[in-house]
């Protein structure tokens, strides 16, 4: 944290008392607990397309989130005013599920201003960078992809960065704050041959400033990649339908936990026993070549934070321990319901919503398997390197990830491009599927975003090469 | 609530800007100012799970300077940071590039009739009787059978706002809003696993949102017939859309006409205006002005008049969704759609979208059908908006000899969009809106479904 936002309270005009008093007047007796989250977050967008940087967007928002859990109850206010009235309506409307007087012992906390390290720390003005540097590398974005191929009809790409201050003062005492930049950009081609257009993406980045995209020229590689998979999907034949072998490559098809356990092992729905992996702690989730973790202390990450938005130290848990169910990811409130420990995924999208428990940052460690070996053994099959979105239904398991870049596996080796195809599978029984991991794990480039319940919050994903023996493919084209 | 709405006015917000941006150097601009409150409970098992309360404002401001533009939005309204705000919004203005065609639109287009068009109902709820009215919802699924055995919840909300928009051609507009919805997610279980659906009512108006129990009992009826879901061997056959689920085929029609999409070639319609799309029995609407309908509103984004417009009609393409941007970038005038997010320039998208029903019963399609698919739930985000290409994860219920035979999951299903319109074979009598986009029940002749 730099010097200058220390604290970060001079940047919300809140003094300590009328924090310490606000935190009194919710935390009577029926209140487990309760917190105050303070939130200044300024985003700033420019974006290129048809050769011409036209758009630029900024804004700016703050406010207090005041939240009291009592029992298995909730109550939330927020204001996107911050004097000390303002606050205490926050407080009082909070408390309402309490069915209880206003309390008048101010709670006293002390003041833990800097994280006991800093994944990632920024100089200020590498986030906000000067309007005219994002214009400058989203020009070479376009020209640079046009190079690479004249059917290369449209560039579009987008350099968003995020400047957000974090506070939050809690019912256990506890006082502290955090400076979480996040940048991301994003290259869109569209290719044109014969009337047939396709589309490529790439994108990338994560708490970092335009220094990470400017080494070794990595934006030029983006709008390389962006175009290499628009030009590749021209020549993309009909994916097949129907169960086959597929071998996902590194990386961000690391989705495919996320998707499939990830979210079935976040504790409320474990709480409420509406996942399809309650009730299977210790039991055998996934074959032995897996082992999956949340770990939200990974440096520079998308994903990562300092502490949680309960001020909690971010951690790293293991989730499946060699195909054995070990945990969940918890805030305080589901932890302290299911009597099990707090893991640091206590997340929000921001002042106005409430904690949740969130992924950080979901791997699979890396295994044995040499990647070749992995697409040699498949006779025929899918291989798929990169994915859109993915979606899940908690209750039944069932989850969706869909490709856009693939291939086919025919003998042994990788053939032709085939179009986009959804992979569907149940979350509960695909990683028992999994039968061969490579030891190239790779993290994504750090594009992921989650919404859970309404809210977004940037995560990571991470894969080696790994082999499933069958899941259902949604193509188009019936197999022969 | 009402109180509120007028507590403030924000229109001396909204013109102070515009004066103070001109006198900045901005040859243009214009502002927008949302401010509201919500109220929502959340009730799980019987009791209170979570309130969340709040009031809040934001403002968004786009300047020109000649054909260079910028937008940008804050939620502090105190006068000096709205003086910086103003100042960094130019700055960041003269920073991009000349766009040679931006600007707003012609003083002549924007709205000058401000019709009462019931999207405003000033009923205020208590915290306790949208818990009242949550719990009663709940209740009621429990209630309808014995297999609901768990609850994700019920959840009623309601929430009212005002729109503010202003420009430095002297437009200056306002409406006010209201919404009141309740919602209840069932859990049903046996031997084989748990099954989720849920239910839901949203309206303008508090007097016309269904009644709790009716919204429990439906919820209740949709999650128990899941129950036991297998899944099919993969193999092509007709399917048929329920109209949650057909909603959403409307969905990716406006994606694919939002002028934006089209001018950057990024839409499976390009060139398509005034072609056959789809049979001569599908006419599509837009209609901005339907009284009480959940995406009216007297004037658009940049304070042009909503119309009721056809976007297909008989089968043919008759007009896409357009602001005034992307309408010149088409060489066509805008066509009223401008959406607006405060603080970001316009895009293009639906008011009311909705498909004109057919004369068939939904049971009737369903008897048409001698082995087939009739999908209720669609996961995932399986479509190429470029090539229409459509691949998504589907469950529902397998159709034999012109009945639901059993549930169906963990399959997909699969076409491409534009194959999909041209051959919807028929449209069910079935049309209700339970929000801005709404379809009757859609049969598709024949897809790809993918399972085992």
């Amino acid at each position: 944290m730099s010097k200058d936002e220390s604290g970060a309270l001079a940047r919300f005009g809140v003094t300590d008392r009328e924090i310490e008093q606000a935190l009194g007047r919710v935390k009577v007796s029926a209140v487990d607990y309760a917190d105050l989250y303070f939130e200044y977050c300024q985003s700033e967008s420019v974006s290129m397309e048809e050769g011409i940087v036209k758009r630029a967007t900024k804004s700016i928002g703050q406010g207090v989130g005041v939240r009291a859990t009592a029992g298995e109850k909730t109550g939330f206010a927020y204001s996107d005013e911050l004097t000390a009235k303002d606050l205490n309506i926050a407080a009082d409307t909070a408390r309402y599920i309490a069915n209880s007087a206003q309390g008048t012992a101010p709670v006293p906390v002390t003041h833990r201003p800097v994280p006991v390290r800093n994944l990632y720390p920024h100089d200020r003005a590498t986030i906000e960078v000067a309007t005219s540097d994002r214009v400058t590398l989203l020009n070479a974005i376009d020209a640079e992809a046009r190079r690479y191929d004249p059917r290369i009809k449209n560039v579009m790409a987008a350099y968003n960065t995020e400047y957000k201050v974090m506070l939050v003062a809690t019912s256990d005492g506890l006082m502290v704050g955090d400076i979480q930049p996040l940048s991301r950009l994003q290259v869109t081609c569209i290719a044109e041959e014969n009337g047939n257009r396709q589309v490529g993406t790439f994108g990338g980045g994560g708490r970092i400033g335009l220094e990470y995209f400017q080494n070794d020229q990595r934006y030029l590689h983006f709008a390389r990649e962006a175009a290499r998979e628009a030009i590749l999907n021209l020549s993309a034949v009909d994916a097949p339908a129907g169960v086959m072998p597929v071998v996902l490559g590194g990386g961000w098809p690391g989705i495919l936990l996320h998707e499939a356990i990830g979210h079935g092992l976040e504790a409320d729905f474990n709480r409420k026993k509406t996942s399809a992996f309650s009730n299977l702690l210790g039991k055998k989730v996934a074959s032995e070549v897996c082992t999956i973790v949340d770990d939200g202390t990974l440096r520079f990450r998308r994903g990562s934070l300092n502490v949680d938005d309960e001020g909690t130290p971010t951690s790293r848990t293991v989730l499946i321990d060699k195909g054995i169910l070990r945990g969940y990811i918890t805030d305080k409130l589901n932890a302290r319901l299911m009597g099990i420990p707090v893991t640091g995924n206590g997340r929000r999208e921001s002042y106005q919503s409430v904690v949740l428990p969130r992924m950080t940052n979901t791997f699979m460690l890396a295994g044995e398997s040499d990647p070749q070996d992995i697409i040699k053994s498949v006779k025929k099959g899918l291989y798929a390197v990169s994915f859109g979105g993915g979606q899940v239904d908690i209750t039944n398991g069932k989850f969706v990830f869909s490709a856009s870049e693939a291939y086919l596996i025919e003998d042994g080796k990788i053939t032709r491009p085939v179009k986009g195809a959804t992979l569907i599978g149940a979350g509960p029984d695909i990683l028992k599927q999994v039968s061969m991991v490579g030891h190239d794990l790779k993290l994504d480039e750090g594009i992921g975003t989650c919404g859970k319940e309404g809210q977004s919050v940037p995560v990571g994903v991470g894969l080696p090469t790994i082999r499933i023996d069958e899941i259902t493919v949604g193509g188009t084209k019936a197999s022969s | 609530m009402t109180r509120m709405i007028g507590e403030q006015d924000y229109t001396n917000v909204a013109k102070d800007l515009l004066a103070r941006a001109s006198k900045q150097g901005a040859t243009a601009a214009d502002v927008m100012v949302a401010d509201g409150e919500t109220l929502s409970v959340q009730v799980r098992m019987g009791a209170v799970d979570r309130l969340t309360k709040a009031r809040e404002k934001r403002l968004g401001l786009r300047v020109f300077f000649g054909q260079r533009s910028a937008s940008a939005s804050t939620s502090d309204f105190s006068r000096d940071s709205l003086g910086r705000f103003v100042e960094e919004t130019c700055a960041l203005a003269q920073a991009v590039v000349e766009d040679p065609v931006s600007g707003l639109p012609e003083s002549g287009q924007l709205a000058t009739d401000f019709p009462d068009l019931q999207i405003h109902d000033p009923t205020t709820l208590q915290t306790d009787e949208q818990i009242a009215l949550a719990l009663r919802a709940e209740r009621a699924a429990f209630a309808a059978d014995s297999r609901i055995t768990n609850s994700e919840g019920g959840e009623c909300d309601s929430s009212s706002g005002r729109i503010i928009l202003a420009n430095s051609h002297g437009f200056l507009g306002q409406y006010a809003n209201s919404s009141f919805s309740l919602s209840v997610s069932p859990i049903a279980s046996d031997a084989a696993g748990m099954q989720r659906d849920y239910w839901y009512g949203v309206n303008r108006s508090f007097a016309k949102l269904d009644s709790p129990e009716a919204i429990g009992q439906e919820a209740t009826r949709r999650t128990v017939r899941k129950l036991g879901a297998r899944k099919v061997a993969t193999c092509r056959v007709p399917v048929i859309f329920d109209p949650e689920v057909a909603g959403s085929l409307l969905s990716h029609l406006c994606s694919a006409l939002s002028g934006y999409a089209l001018y950057k070639g990024a839409s499976f319609l390009i060139g398509q205006l005034g072609r056959q799309i789809a049979p001569n029995f599908v006419t599509i609407y837009d209609d901005g002005r339907m009284p009480g309908g959940l995406g009216t509103r007297p004037f658009d984004g940049e304070g042009l008049p909503t119309r009721k417009q056809a976007v297909v009609e008989r089968g043919r393409l008759t007009s896409y969704l357009l602001d005034t941007y992307s309408g010149k970038k088409l060489g066509l005038p805008s066509t009223g759609n401008a959406a607006r997010s405060i603080g970001e320039s316009p895009s293009a998208g639906p008011t009311n979208f909705y498909m004109v029903p057919g004369t068939t019963r939904p049971e009737d399609m369903l008897a048409s059908v001698k082995q087939g698919l009739y999908v209720t739930d669609l996961i995932g985000f399986g479509i190429n908006m470029v090539t229409g290409d459509y691949s998504r994860g589907a469950s529902g219920f397998w159709i034999v000899n012109g009945e639901l035979a059993y549930p169906v999951e963990e399959i997909t299903i699969a076409s491409n969009l534009k194959e999909m319109y041209s051959t919807i074979d028929t449209i069910g009598s079935d049309l209700v809106f339970r929000g801005r986009i709404a379809s009757p029940t859609v049969k598709i002749a024949e897809m790809m479904v993918a399972g085992n």
